[in-house]
């Protein structure tokens, strides 16, 4: 990883690919790479910002300036930046290009995300609006429901993950959010998904996030010999039959006939990276997980093993995951501090690992951290998780 | 009578019942019903008929959306809070989620039992929901 860049997160009202460019020349110049020698440009596809927003890579390289490089867009759900991540950093594995551009970026509606416009009756994320009124708060609430029955987590749990994160965006310039917080406020902010309160559900942000991704022979020509490493991207789907009431499905999968899986898709991609890493659980230093609310980010920190099923809250308390714990997560301050830029929040994930283990994040900086993990989750069986390690 | 959605739920004299696909080579079932071969990656099952889906299950989980869902939705008007629970089939070893019709978020409970019903969206047709025991 040779450099990174990301326009602050906010609600600017422009268009995305001004917020994409912005972070694409960042990530080159903290490179020290021309736009020229990119041979091979990514570009994470958004959806809610027509053409423009589906050929992303031809997008960034037209705006940066036409300069013959090989390009492509993917779109992956909340996933789209790990996989565009992962398709510049084969191409340099595979030895086609030397050195590649990874960017993403988003401009959000106010309010719920809704469907893409047009009467779609055969699409399930149309359906699940107009049959049911499910939004995506609504599945975070069952999830958060679902938690409190199993583990005994309580509305005074999910608060503290708000809070915890709010401090750690409090001391990130590129936050949306960066107001610390107390746990009455959250715990007083509007019911919006039972029990989940407004303050508990990330919102929807404009933002951009870019890397620069090299092979290690042109790093070391170029003087670069302790560069931030990427370890592994894991960008797995689930094994049927997948028992987890996912996103926008109406049903889970059946267990009747075919037992499930031995892990669920969350820890399945996880363990996906772990395993390519040649790394576990114990060697994580710090973790960037999808906070999409303040109950998920304590599934996820069970689900990439940082401690057993039903555990996460007991971490919490102790403040091993808060920044100065033993292992922080979302010391960026999370999607809790940032607000969700779908094609952009899984680089800027990445953005982070990379900054905390160059020892380049100020005061929120983790200690000694040698090993850094980021893991997302999206509609249609998409998730990725990366290891970033120095 | 219209159904908000043809072919995911019947209406009739016994009751109102979900319909899924079952495979007939390994029996594994399907919500919403699927069309071509078997979900089950291993499975050889290239045909899945229609099948009728238990119509008690248990609550796996509930929520109650404070503010109204935006469009496709229609909203009642004043808004009255949707309530969904996902709701655990045993015999088909699935959760299916659906409105709740004439229980109260209070009277809710993780793992209780509840029995399909249906009820009209806020511009009329019918949809499935899950409602007390009879
Ligand atoms: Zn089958």
């Amino acid at each position: 990883m040779l450099g990174t860049g990301m326009h602050p997160w906010g609600k600017w009202g422009r268009p995305f690919a001004e917020y994409g460019v912005a972070a694409a020349r960042e990530a080159l110049r903290d490179a020290g790479v021309a736009w020229r020698d990119v041979g091979f440009a990514v570009g994470a596809a958004t959806i809610r910002n027509g053409y423009p927003g589906f050929v992303a890579g031809a997008t960034y390289a037209r705006a940066l300036g036409w300069s013959g490089a090989r390009i492509a867009s993917c779109y992956a759900a909340c996933a789209s930046g790990a996989q565009a991540i992962d398709i510049a950093r084969t191409r340099i594995l595979a030895g086609l290009c030397d050195v590649a551009l990874v960017v993403g970026a988003d401009a959000t509606p106010k309010g719920f995300f809704t469907p893409v416009g047009g009467d779609r009756p055969d699409d399930p994320d149309w359906l699940r609006f107009r049959l049911l009124g499910a939004t995506n708060p609504a599945y975070f609430g069952l999830y958060a429901r679902r938690r409190m029955a199993s583990y005994g987590s309580t509305p005074e749990d999910f608060a503290a993950v708000k809070v915890k994160n709010a401090l750690a965006g409090s001391l990130n310039p590129l936050a949306r959010y960066r107001r610390t917080v107390t746990a009455e406020e959250v715990l007083a902010s509007p019911m919006v998904a039972d029990p989940l309160r407004l303050m508990d559900i990330c919102a929807t942000s404009d933002g951009g996030a870019a890397l620069v991704l090299a092979s290690s022979a042109y790093a070391r020509r170029h003087g670069v010999t302790d560069a931030v490493r990427l370890a592994a991207v894991s960008t797995v789907t689930p094994v049927f039959p997948s028992t987890v009431l996912e996103l926008p499905e109406f049903a889970t999968d059946s267990c009747a006939a075919v037992p499930p899986p031995e892990r669920s898709f969350r820890q399945s991609l996880a363990h996906a990276a772990y395993e390519e890493a040649g790394l576990g659980p114990r060697e994580v230093s710090f973790a960037e997980v999808y906070d999409l609310s303040t109950a998920l980010e304590l599934d996820w920190v069970e689900d990439i093993g940082l401690c057993p099923p039903g555990e996460a809250d007991k971490l919490l308390r102790a403040g091993d995951t808060a920044l100065g714990g033993r292992v922080p997560v979302n010391p960026s301050g999370g999607l809790a501090s940032f607000g969700e830029a779908i094609p952009a929040q899984a680089i800027a994930q990445v953005c982070e690992l990379t900054r905390q283990l160059r020892g380049w994040a100020g005061a929120r900086q983790v200690a000694g951290a040698r090993v850094g993990l980021a893991v997302n989750q999206g509609l249609f069986g998409h998730g990725s998780a990366v290891i970033a390690t120095r | 009578m219209t159904l908000a959605i043809e072919g995911w739920f019947t209406v009739g004299p016994d009751g109102t019942h979900l319909l899924g696909t079952r495979c007939g080579s390994c029996g594994t079932v399907a919500f919403p019903p699927r069309g071509g071969p078997c979900p089950a990656p291993d499975c050889p099952g290239q045909s899945m008929e229609q099948t009728r889906l238990s119509r008690r299950g248990r609550v796996w989980s509930y929520t109650v959306a404070r503010y109204p869902p935006p469009a496709p939705f229609v909203a009642a008007e004043p808004y009255t809070p949707v309530t969904l629970a996902a709701v655990e089939l045993a015999r088909e070893g699935i959760v299916v989620l659906g409105q709740v019709k004439d229980l109260a978020p209070e009277e809710l409970e993780v793992g209780m039992e509840v029995e399909l019903t249906c009820g009209p969206l806020a511009d009329g047709p019918l949809v499935w929901m899950w409602g007390r025991v009879s």
